[in-house]
């Protein structure tokens, strides 16, 4: 996690100081996720344009090691064995408020929904914790995660039920404490 | 009509209503926080039917796969844009209907 960038220098050329040294695996994982996209989203077995893929693919990772975008924020590379499980229940956390934003949309009285903010604290400690969490809760129909300050969420939810599951910390009981890489 | 086109029709209808469903509930819900869960349905659920659909429909091709990465990059792009949105309107000092921290207000 950066907290701080360094500040750029004000006149002169625009030169960035190399980092001491470039993520390899990083690199190397990248290449292997967007030659598979490349090649998913294209389906030629045609030598020709199987080379132009290759070209393209090369250019972009030198594009994104230039651009100093390769490292451990844009491309986490941590497995956790708890992020199978992490999935499947969020997804079935996703189906079921879909269920009741639906409930609630339908509902012909006018207090099915009570729309407020709440402020609740995350024991995720590490940035990629906090920012899957908060993209969780986000993509959980009844609950918006709006600001995020230190360890304190700020989530705006639909109903009384949405909010009391964000203050509890279901989600954040999921997500997998051990996905953050130590920072090279 | 074989059953996987069966079972593509129903997928596809539910998702279409769903949508329907998702833009009354836009129409109904009060302001504009509220209206933003209403919009969450199009992206989670909806969305995901009709490419379930859609997958029924092109079989075990590399079609299907494609509609699977799109599902993948819509659930990974759909909150960011949802919190840039709830994000830009607490920073314009949008607050309806009430403070965090004061009981949730009685909808009138």
């Amino acid at each position: 996690m950066r907290l701080c960038y360094p500040s750029p220098p004000r006149c002169g050329r625009l030169v960035r100081p190399r980092p001491p040294s470039l993520p390899m695996k990083h690199t190397i994982s990248l290449t292997l996720t967007l030659a598979l996209l490349w090649w998913v989203l294209s389906g030629y077995p045609q030598p020709l344009l199987l080379a132009f893929g290759a070209a393209s693919v090369a250019f972009t990772v030198w594009l994104a090691r230039r651009m100093d975008l390769v490292d451990h924020e844009s491309h986490p590379l941590h497995w956790s064995w708890r992020l199978p499980h992490f999935w499947a229940r969020l997804l079935r956390e996703i189906a079921i408020s879909n269920l009741h934003v639906l409930a609630a949309i339908l509902s012909p009285r006018r207090d099915a929904i009570a729309p407020h903010f709440v402020r609740t604290r995350t024991r995720q400690t590490s940035a990629l914790g906090k920012t899957t969490l908060a993209n969780a809760i986000t993509l959980t129909p009844g609950t918006v995660t709006v600001d995020l300050c230190d360890d304190e969420l700020l989530v705006h939810a639909l109903t009384l039920a949405s909010a009391q599951g964000v203050v509890e910390g279901q989600l954040d009981a999921l997500v997998p404490t051990d996905v953050e890489e130590p920072a090279r | 009509m074989t059953w996987l086109q069966l079972l593509a029709t129903l997928l596809l209808g539910a998702g279409s209503l769903l949508l329907l469903l998702a833009g009354i509930g836009l129409l109904r819900f009060p302001h504009f926080y509220a209206r933003l869960h209403a919009a969450a349905v199009v992206d989670t659920l909806a969305a995901a039917l009709f490419l379930a659909g859609l997958g029924c429909l092109f079989g075990a091709t590399l079609g299907t796969v494609k509609l699977g990465l799109i599902l993948l990059f819509l659930l990974f792009t759909s909150p960011t844009a949802c919190h840039a949105l709830a994000r830009a309107a607490w920073v314009s000092g949008l607050r309806e209907p009430a403070q965090p921290g004061e009981p949730p207000p009685s909808p009138s």
